[in-house]
Formats: C-alpha cells, structure tokens, sequence
C-alpha cells in the first residue's frame, strides 16, 4: 500500500512579493512524490473551519522537504500564510499524475502567474536528463515577477509581461512564437493560457490544469473534465497534467 | 473489545460502518490507503442506465463545517460498472456491497436495478431517490410520498436483493416519506442525503456551483441527520442506516443511539481518506470506554427520552 498522509512542520516562510508566499515543508511524507506536476493537499488546522483541505502545486521537493508557493487569494491561503515556523500541517502528498512523459531532446517550459511554481521541479529535473530547455513565464507586470532569478539559474528564461514592463510585451505565446522548434512543451498558468497553447500548439504539449477540488484523490467526482481521449479525467487524479491533443476547449 | 458484527437485511457486516455513495468511488481507489475489507461494506457510486457525464464544473463549493456538491451522478453507466468497475474491485474486497440507482424515471431504476441485483457482489441495492443534483427524476420521487412508494414497488417487484431506500431531507415530514416506502417494501432506509443548498460570488452575485444549487453534507448536517433518524427509527419497523456529517466514532455512536442500525459516512473519505478505519477503531474504544460489549445495546437507546 502506498503512502500519502504525514504531517509536515513548516521550516521557512518568505512574502516573495505582496500576497505571494514561499514555504518549505518538512517531513517524510515529501518521500511520496514521484513526479514534478504532482500535488499536495493540505488541512489548513485541527478545526472544521475551514473544512476542505487546500489543494497546492509543489515547486520543489527532496526526500524530506516539499517548496510550495501560493497567493492570498482567500480564507484558507491568508490562514496558510498566517502560519509560523515551527507549526505543523496535515499533508497528503505525491496526489495527481504529474509531467511523467520526457522522453525528449529539446522542449519549452512554460509557466503564467501563480502556474510558474510547478515548473522549478520540472525544470530541474529536465535538465539533469541532459534536455535542452528553454523557460518562458508569463505575468501581468514587473510587480508580479517571482522566480525569475531561480530560474535564469538553471537555463535560458525568457519573461513576457502583459505591460511590457520587464521582457517580452504580450503572452507567453508571442515569445513562443519566437523560439527555434521544440519537440514538445509543459505549461502551467491561468486556463486562458492553457486554451491558447492548446489551440495554438495541439501537439506535444502537457498542460497542468487546477479546479475545485472535493477530495484531491479521486473520490468525489468533484473536478472532472470532459477530454477527447476518454469520456472523462479527474483533474486530481489522471491529471492535473493533460495532453494538449486531449483536452476540449469550453469543455 | 466489544461486538461490532452487525446483520442487516442483505449484509452481514463485521462492523456497522459503510462508506457512503457519491464519496467513495467504487471502492477499488480507496485499496491504495488500506484493506478495504476492514469495513461492513461500501455502497457504490450512484449507478444509472446510461453513464452520464454529470453536471459542468465548478461541482464543489465549501461552507461552514461542510461542503456543496453539484456532482450530477457521473457515473459509466450499468454495464460498465457491472462488467468493468466491479471486476476491478473484486480482487480487493470480500463481502458484500450496497449498490446505489439513480434514474430520472421508473423504467430506469426498474431497469438498473433488475441487472445490478443479479451481481453476486452485490447485497443490497440502494435507490437513491434523493439527488439534489439532476434535473428530472432523482429528487422529485424523494419528496413526494406516492412517487416515492410507486418506485420502491417497482424496484422491489424485479430486484433479486434486499432493498434500501435513501431519503432526502428537503421534505417537510420525512416520517410519511419512510412510511411510504416502507408500506411499498423497502427492506431498508438510508439518510439522509444533502440538503439543497448555494453559495455565490460577492463581486459578482454569480452561484459558485454551475448547476446553481448543490447537495450541502458535512458535520454542519449531522444534528438534522440525528434529528431525523431519531423520529424516523421510531415511526418504522425496517432498519436504518444513519448517515449526515458522521466524522469521528463519537458521532457514529450518536448516530446508532439515535436509532440507526449501522453508520454511513460520506465527506469524512474526502477530507481524510483513512477516515472509516479510524471510525471503526474509535467505536470500539469508546465502546470498551463505556464497558459496553454489544454495539446492539446502544441502538435507539435515546427512544427511552
């Protein structure tokens, strides 16, 4: 039987900019993940308020560790935030199936807003595969940029800002546009990003998609989405990462 | 360690805790977080005809202490969950299950209900006539006590296994809704199910839930659950499966001594899904606690007051 529940205790917490946090969790449930673009799902305290866990993309993990970062949109991300060093949280981890599928030479990695945390674990994990990466992140304008830093670390990083405050003006797809070919790309970001790269790019794209989420593990039905592959796929369990051939646009 | 072994019409269960339909898939998903056949049984996901894909998302909303859903009976269909889902259960679990029926009309649930009674994995059936979420049928014959002994009769006429009927809440006398069903042959009620509830946007005024309203359920229900249960226990001779909000033994006990004879548990599997195991275990302890030997002695043992 595999294991998914631990209890991890906070060991670092950082505003990034306004309203975005990076915490690090530490615990062995962090051993459960097997795959960047796999989830947690987090119960915020012991209390029935707030009631469903929360779930989280993972930006990076080890062994022992999980990096998550988020955005205080709302009750149960401002309770998260609010939280100390030293404090302990109910996780399950290792949920949903991640970008399994790198068997490739040259890709693009894309990340938008709050979608670019998945993609350092990703990233990292391409280029150790010797795969030749190239990073887009989108935002809205300078004072929403995070990661850049992190990520120009690793590889060539290309930044579009709707404002055209910092790199590119525009969308990650006018910087795609741009790139020399690529055998495939993984994105994650807001759902009119996503619809974009899949109209525009139909082929070789993994796409990480989020939703409501009951349970995160399968049992309520709550995220399902009509795909073209099958009549349907959980967003917590044969996704949060879809194919971009798949998916249905509106659907 | 006290005597949980329950018998219920169709099941023989070595405790009376059953995850309930709707929270639990078909079982099989829940064998990667323990032995499945540590529970009295499981009833199923809400089976129909056809598959149905259910309503468009967003399905889930949260609330105080609970959660609403607008799942809409996403199900494959029969055949499928005949030949396919319960196959792949099989191997994992021993005894025998509660099958849930949804349709929007008699023929359907008749119809359902004739081919998954023959499975011999199955025990029971339960006629879930009280989906909040699906636009004819469902919930129109859960709160209209002729409808809902017309489909009981119906189903009882070709079904080959016991039969269980789920009442809704959103009713205003749930008592004539159990007689009903029960004067038509039920074997058994289950309830109850969510109560109709919505949840919107402030900026926007826009209902959360696509479908507009959704089932409400989580421990925010369980005092209307044990209400219910209490008056209906008492007003019928058939026995009741309490569910509404069950999260921990202590409510599981306070359920059986509202008169229910076993315990479903429904949004508890999704908030932990290690919940039922921990359940049974917490029954036994307060048991023990309690020096009582028999969970039989608790059963209605509030119908004194």
């Amino acid at each position: 039987m595999n294991k998914y529940q631990g209890i991890m205790t906070i060991t670092s917490k950082k505003e990034l900019i306004k309203d975005v946090y990076e915490m690090i969790l530490e615990g062995n449930a962090a051993s459960y993940i097997t795959t960047p673009g796999q989830f947690i799902n987090i119960k915020l305290n012991d209390s029935l308020q707030p009631y469903l866990r929360r779930p989280m993309s993972i930006c990076d993990y080890d062994e022992n560790h999980i990096k998550i970062i988020f955005r205080v949109v709302g009750t149960g991300t401002k309770i998260l935030a609010n939280k100390n060093i030293g404090d302990t949280l109910d996780c399950l981890t290792g949920l949903g199936n991640g970008f399994t599928e790198t068997n490739y030479k040259n890709v693009v990695v894309i990340g938008g807003g709050l979608g670019v945390p998945p993609m350092y674990a990703l990233t990292k994990q391409l280029i150790q595969k010797n795969i030749n990466v190239n990073v887009i992140l989108g935002f809205n304008d300078q004072s929403s940029i995070f990661y850049q830093k992190e990520f120009e670390n690793l590889t060539n990083t290309y930044i579009a800002t709707m404002d055209g405050s910092v790199g590119a003006k525009g969308t990650v797809i006018d910087v795609l546009k741009q790139l020399p070919a690529f055998e495939a790309y993984y994105a994650c970001g807001p759902e009119k990003m996503l619809e974009a790269l899949a109209i525009n790019y139909p082929d070789n794209g993994y796409l990480s998609y989020e939703a409501r989420m009951g349970c995160g593990f399968g049992a309520c039905m709550g995220c399902s989405c009509k795909v073209k592959s099958k009549p349907y796929k959980r967003i917590c369990m044969e996704g949060p990462v879809l194919l971009s051939s798949e998916v249905i646009i509106n659907g | 360690m006290a005597n949980l072994h329950v018998t219920l019409p169709g099941l023989d269960m070595k405790n009376p805790v059953i995850p309930a339909s709707g929270t639990f898939g078909f079982g099989y998903e829940f064998a990667r977080f323990y032995d499945l056949n540590l529970l009295g049984s499981m009833m199923l996901k809400g089976t129909t005809l056809e598959p149905r894909y259910g309503n468009p998302l967003p399905r889930i909303a949260e609330g105080p202490s609970g959660m609403l859903n607008a799942i809409g009976l996403q199900n494959p269909g029969v055949e499928a969950v005949m030949n396919e889902e319960l196959e792949k259960l099989r191997p994992l679990y021993n005894d025998k299950v509660i099958a849930n029926i949804g349709g929007s009309g008699i023929d359907d649930y008749v119809e359902t209900a004739k081919r998954l009674s023959t499975h011999d994995m199955v025990g029971a059936l339960e006629l879930n006539i009280s989906c909040p979420n699906v636009h004819c049928g469902g919930i129109q014959f859960g709160t209209n006590p002729s409808m809902a002994a017309d489909v009981t009769r119906a189903v009882k006429a070709v079904s080959q296994k016991p039969v269980y009927v789920k009442l809704s809440p959103n009713v205003t006398d749930i008592v004539e809704m159990a007689l009903a069903v029960e004067a038509a042959g039920a074997d058994g009620i289950s309830m109850i199910n969510t109560l109709i509830g919505m949840r919107f946007d402030i900026k926007t005024g826009k209902p959360i839930i696509a479908n507009k309203t959704g089932g409400y359920s989580g421990p925010a229900i369980f005092p209307v659950a044990l209400r219910m249960v209490y008056q209906v226990s008492q007003a019928v001779s058939i026995p009741v499966i309490g569910m509404g909000g069950i999260s921990s033994g202590q409510d599981a006990i306070e359920m059986m001594i509202a008169g229910a004879s076993a315990v479903a548990v429904g949004c508890q599997n999704l908030i932990d899904p290690y919940a039922c195991v921990k359940i049974i275990e917490e029954m036994n302890d307060i048991l023990d606690q309690q020096g009582i030997q028999d969970v039989h002695e608790i059963v209605g043992k509030s119908h004194q007051y």
